[in-house]
């Protein structure tokens, strides 16, 4: 069989494989998806959820690009909830309970229908390359695919080895095989590689769940949906249920603790600290009695049953039993025991902002081959590898993304300055400018960088065009409304009688006015949508404290601004520490910002980088 | 051009202190310290010893030739185990070196201009340059806060990690087992820190400026009345007045507030020539001393004497014994106490210029620090106590008021909130 060429080959079907795929093909790019089975395409192969904090502002923003994962996600959703609904905007993040099959069925319509992209099932087992420029892949049956740009998203892959107790072997997910030849292969390039672990729980049969005597926790009464082209979810929505861990469960596991794969010294990965293993919790918080599980149903009609909380990878039998002595799952059937996975990632410090591999010229990586860990986290990273690799195939600018600007920037520029010592999760502790980063806002920070880049939809520009429109109109209008603090004071709202008129959108940023308030101040507010008047409240809310950011978001752009040249050495800077040029040299910062942000960087230091960046310059432009 | 030499770095999180010499006797300099000098740009480990060969450190040692350097000239480095005394030991010793003087801010930078390795088009740079070198001054000035400073700026970083980082659980791990209402504790935290904040910035300049205040030294011939004068400006006998000429043998250091400026009056032996060793020694000793005081008061009984020091143009002059002779230059008497307080204010005068200098500007921006920090704070415990704010409005606040506290207690960055978090709670669901 003859394959065609492409401009850009994605190899895996996961979260950061299909986003990859999907964004390359929207920028026209003619691309190749090879999976190992098509049915790949699709799976959820840890827990049945998506978003969450920091991470639900991940798929806001690869929705606000017309990514894929929202739309699916809101298709499959089953329960959802805005975590946070009690804090401010800022931190509230959208989370959803997802029916797998609904998630792959929706996943593999997209993926099967979408112009530009073809499905090709094989294994990959090396890269073709020609020095430092990347021609395609080797495919396990002997044929070659060329193509200007390959992304790798192999996931757990690489290496992958699968540890139930003292029993290991081989493999990228259960029943799965994993990929050795092409982690030898990228052994051999001038990338750094490292192990990480991971875990999943048992999986348990729901119709053997005592469910009467748990506690239920349903979704939220009106639904906050991942797709700023989503209403409300359509698939029929179920609650989860909550049980703990007792004094029972922790003597089983620890007696037994020896017989985990992790604690019995058969594997030593790194594994994630916010993800710890049951044998983890217990070990680490021995003063706890009790840990919490959610008991997340996998699909509506499925009986399988995610037990968030309990990962594992004791032998089946202790499973078994500690699981057992939970309340409610006294009876519980395991339809899969629980696992821990260790596989190889490689350091990202070795990427540029586009994801590509330094060295070598149209290669990608996306996802937990980079050490990430997450769905959204994947995906993300999957939808910057696509869009920068279809830019390359086509000879066109590589795209940027701005800590200052959206959550996926915080991602890539943490990645590939300060590389991972544990799975990376996104949290909304990692950004800075966490106030002006929210879900509610992605589409006003990335749908015009989107539309610009050409990756969104006209059906989506245009539903946001006529948003911004609404938005523009009623914030003039709420802008030129002012009032007096004492007509304020009557109202109760506590303010300073300074004698100075207040304009409607300042009054927004006060604790207690919201819109309700701004109307019943002005009536004729009364006729601005409410979904509007929702998003100006949130604009509003933080507007002095984004301001007060400001300085830090142009100080941050204006040295990002500055590139640093890819030939420029670091060894000849007096004054910068040994240390710190070793970092500087192992990361090879692309910007003096990016440099900024080096672990151990100095003013001192940076204004020296800064001097050798213009002397460097000048240099060249002499010669 | 003089061959000038400053601690380039601050002593950071590995200890290293670089101390940079730079110059046509950089080489020669460093050598008297270290010995034989390693090859060009390759490292050399070595002891360090002084002029009288007492071990001072094990360093690192790098040399720059000239043209191939910073500053455009030689250049050695001496990469020091940090810690203030290590450091101040080997600056000691270099002051000792003849031909050799301490840089002043930006000077290394300035030499690299002139020396065309900063060419002009790149003068915009050139400030920023200068700010680099002032930064690491300041990070010198970290120094100070060894001791109970240090250990107190220790506690201000912990408890504010731990106030921050508690708001932070309550926002990202909010489906977790942590707890819901933690404002209970991140109050009584952050009460801790801003007492000792206020109580701090309250004393800051004095305890500061008492640890190392200027020195002014009385020189002048034996039995001026250099003790009388110390005596009178101390109110109390703190240094041995006799009317044999020699009595004072060694330096006597007696610290004072002089109109509000913590000085330290350094009584010094008589100068003059003498046979005895142990005098001989004293005036030594007096001299070296002497040189290195910030202000220098010469008395003298009927005319000025040439001295084995000579004044420079901003030390002060004056008579003495004016109850018993008379003349018409600037006089006072150290014993009745007349014209007395004409001298204390030519003196802090003289300091108060000198306090507006770089040494004072680098307290004062600790001071410039704590003091906003205690607004900033004080907006989140104001905000806390009457439930103003949602979380991240606090935790916004929090964290700008630790940013403010950054050259005192370091950068609180995400992981270290993190590693606060995972330590204290079980997060995994």
């Amino acid at each position: 069989m003859k394959h065609q060429d492409y401009d850009v080959i994605v190899v895996g079907g996961g979260h950061a494989g299909t986003e990859a795929a999907h964004a390359a093909a929207r920028l026209g790019a003619k691309t190749a998806l090879i999976t190992m089975s098509k049915s790949d395409i699709g799976v959820m192969s840890c827990n049945p959820a998506i978003g969450g904090l920091g991470k639900g502002h991940l798929v806001r923003e690869i929705d606000a690009l017309d990514g894929l994962m929202g739309r699916v996600a809101d298709i499959a959703g089953i329960q959802f909830r805005l975590l946070n609904r009690r804090k401010g905007p800022a931190v509230q993040g959208p989370r959803a309970q997802a029916d797998r099959k609904l998630y792959y069925k929706a996943m593999q319509q997209e993926i099967f229908n979408q112009e530009n992209l073809q499905v090709i099932e094989g294994e990959v087992i090396d890269l073709l390359k020609n020095n430092y420029k990347l021609l395609g892949i080797l495919l396990a049956d002997g044929s070659k695919i060329s193509a200007a740009s390959v992304i790798l998203t192999t996931g757990t892959f690489l290496r992958g080895v699968i540890y139930i107790g003292s029993v290991s072997k081989p493999g990228g997910r259960v029943g799965n095989s994993p990929s050795i030849k092409l982690a030898e292969r990228l052994s051999e390039f001038d990338l750094t590689l490292g192990r990480l672990k991971t875990g999943t729980p048992p999986r348990l049969d729901g119709r053997t769940i005592n469910w009467d005597v748990l506690q239920s926790q349903p979704g939220d009464e009106d639904p906050h949906m991942f797709s700023f082209l989503s209403n409300k979810p359509t698939a029929r929505q179920v609650s989860c249920g909550i049980t703990h861990t007792n004094q029972i469960t922790h003597d089983i596991i620890r007696e037994n603790l020896k017989k985990s794969s992790m604690y019995g010294g058969y594997l030593d990965g790194i594994g994630p600290r916010y993800c710890p293993s049951i044998e983890d919790k217990v070990v680490r918080f021995s003063d706890k009695s009790s840990h919490q599980v959610f008991l997340e149903p996998e699909g509506l009609d499925d009986n399988t049953v995610y037990p968030n909380g309990i990962s594992t990878s004791l032998p089946i039998e202790i499973q078994e039993k500690y699981v057992k002595s939970i309340l409610g799952l006294e009876g519980v059937k395991i339809l899969q025991p629980g696992y821990a996975i260790e596989y190889d990632y490689i350091d990202p410090r070795g990427l540029t902002d586009s994801l590509s591999v330094k060295n070598i010229d149209g290669l990608y990586l996306a996802g937990q081959i980079n050490g990430t860990t997450g769905y959204e986290e994947a995906a993300a990273q999957g939808l910057v590898a696509g869009l920068n690799a279809a830019k390359h195939a086509t000879g066109r600018s590589e795209i940027y993304f701005s800590r200052a600007e959206s959550y996926i920037g915080v991602m890539i520029d943490d990645l590939i300055t300060r590389g991972v010592s544990e799975p990376y999760r996104m949290f909304t502790s990692r950004a800075e400018f966490r106030l002006s980063l929210r879900a509610d806002n992605a589409d006003q920070r990335l749908t015009p960088v989107g539309v610009k880049i050409g990756c969104v939809s006209e059906g989506r520009a245009s539903k946001f065009d006529i948003k911004m429109t609404h938005m523009k109109k009623a914030v003039n209008k709420i802008e030129k409304l002012t009032f007096t603090p004492s007509e304020l004071f009557e109202k109760g709202i506590k303010i300073k009688q300074d004698g100075k008129r207040r304009d409607g959108f300042s009054l927004l940023s006060l604790q207690d006015v919201d819109f309700v308030k701004l109307i019943s101040l002005r009536t004729e507010l009364g006729n601005i949508p409410r979904d509007i008047q929702l998003q100006i409240e949130r604009d509003a809310l933080y507007k002095t404290y984004i301001k007060r950011q400001e300085n830090d978001v142009a100080t941050m752009k204006r040295d990002e601004a500055l590139k640093i040249p890819v030939t420029l050495t670091y060894e000849s800077i007096v004054g910068i520490s040994n240390e710190l040029k070793t970092k500087l040299q192992m990361v090879r910062p692309a910007t003096l910002g990016h440099a900024s942000r080096i672990d151990g960087m100095t003013p001192a230091a940076l204004t020296l980088l800064l001097a050798k960046i213009k002397q460097f310059n000048k240099k060249t432009v002499l010669l | 051009m003089e061959t000038i030499y400053a601690l380039a770095t601050a002593p950071g999180k590995s200890g290293v202190a670089v101390i940079r010499i730079s110059g046509s006797l950089a080489l020669n300099a460093a050598q008297k310290l270290a010995g034989k000098l390693p090859n060009f740009r390759v490292t050399g480990l070595r002891s360090l010893r002084n002029e009288v060969g007492e071990l001072l450190d094990q360093a690192l040692v790098i040399v720059f030739s000239k043209g191939h350097s910073f500053t455009g000239e030689d250049i050695a480095e001496l990469h020091l185990h940090g810690g203030a005394a290590t450091v101040k030991s080997v600056l000691t010793a270099l002051s000792k070196i003849n031909g050799l003087r301490m840089a002043e801010p930006g000077e290394f930078t300035r030499r690299a201009l002139e020396n065309g390795c900063l060419d002009l088009a790149q003068v915009e740079g050139l400030s920023d340059l200068l700010e680099a070198e002032t930064e690491a001054q300041r990070k010198q000035a970290l120094q100070i806060f060894s001791g109970a400073l240090g250990k107190l700026v220790k506690s201000w970083r912990s408890d504010l990690l731990r106030a921050v980082a508690l708001l932070e659980a309550t926002i990202d791990f909010v489906d977790e087992d942590v707890p819901v209402d933690v404002n209970p504790e991140v109050l009584a935290l952050l009460n801790r820190v801003m007492k000792s904040l206020v109580k701090e910035a309250k004393g800051v300049k004095i305890t500061e400026r008492i640890r190392d205040g200027f020195e002014v030294a009385i020189v002048g011939s034996p039995n001026v009345g250099k003790s009388t004068l110390l005596n009178k400006l101390a109110g109390r006998e703190a240094a041995i007045v006799s009317e044999i000429a020699g009595t004072t043998r060694d330096v006597i250091e007696v610290r004072m507030d002089l109109n509000g400026i913590p000085v330290t009056i350094l009584d010094t032996a008589g100068l003059r020539s003498t046979d005895d060793t142990v005098e001989s020694i004293g005036i030594k000793r007096a001299v070296e001393r002497a040189e290195r005081a910030d202000l220098r008061v010469f008395l003298y009984e009927k005319t000025a004497q040439d001295l084995l020091l000579k004044p420079k143009p901003s030390d002060i002059i004056v008579r003495n014994k004016a109850d018993l002779l008379t003349g018409s230059n600037f006089s006072i008497s150290a014993k009745t106490g007349l014209g007395i307080e004409e001298l204390v204010l030519r003196i802090s005068n003289i300091l108060n210029k000198l306090a507006g200098g770089a040494g004072t500007a680098i307290r004062e921006r600790h001071r410039i620090a704590i003091s906003k920090a205690i607004f900033l704070i004080d907006q989140v415990i104001i905000n806390i106590k009457n439930d103003l704010e949602s979380t991240e409005i606090l935790a916004e606040d929090l964290h700008h008021g630790i940013r403010a506290l950054d050259c005192l207690v370091g950068r609180v960055g995400v992981e270290q909130i993190l590693d606060e978090i995972f330590s204290s709670f079980c997060i995994g669901k």
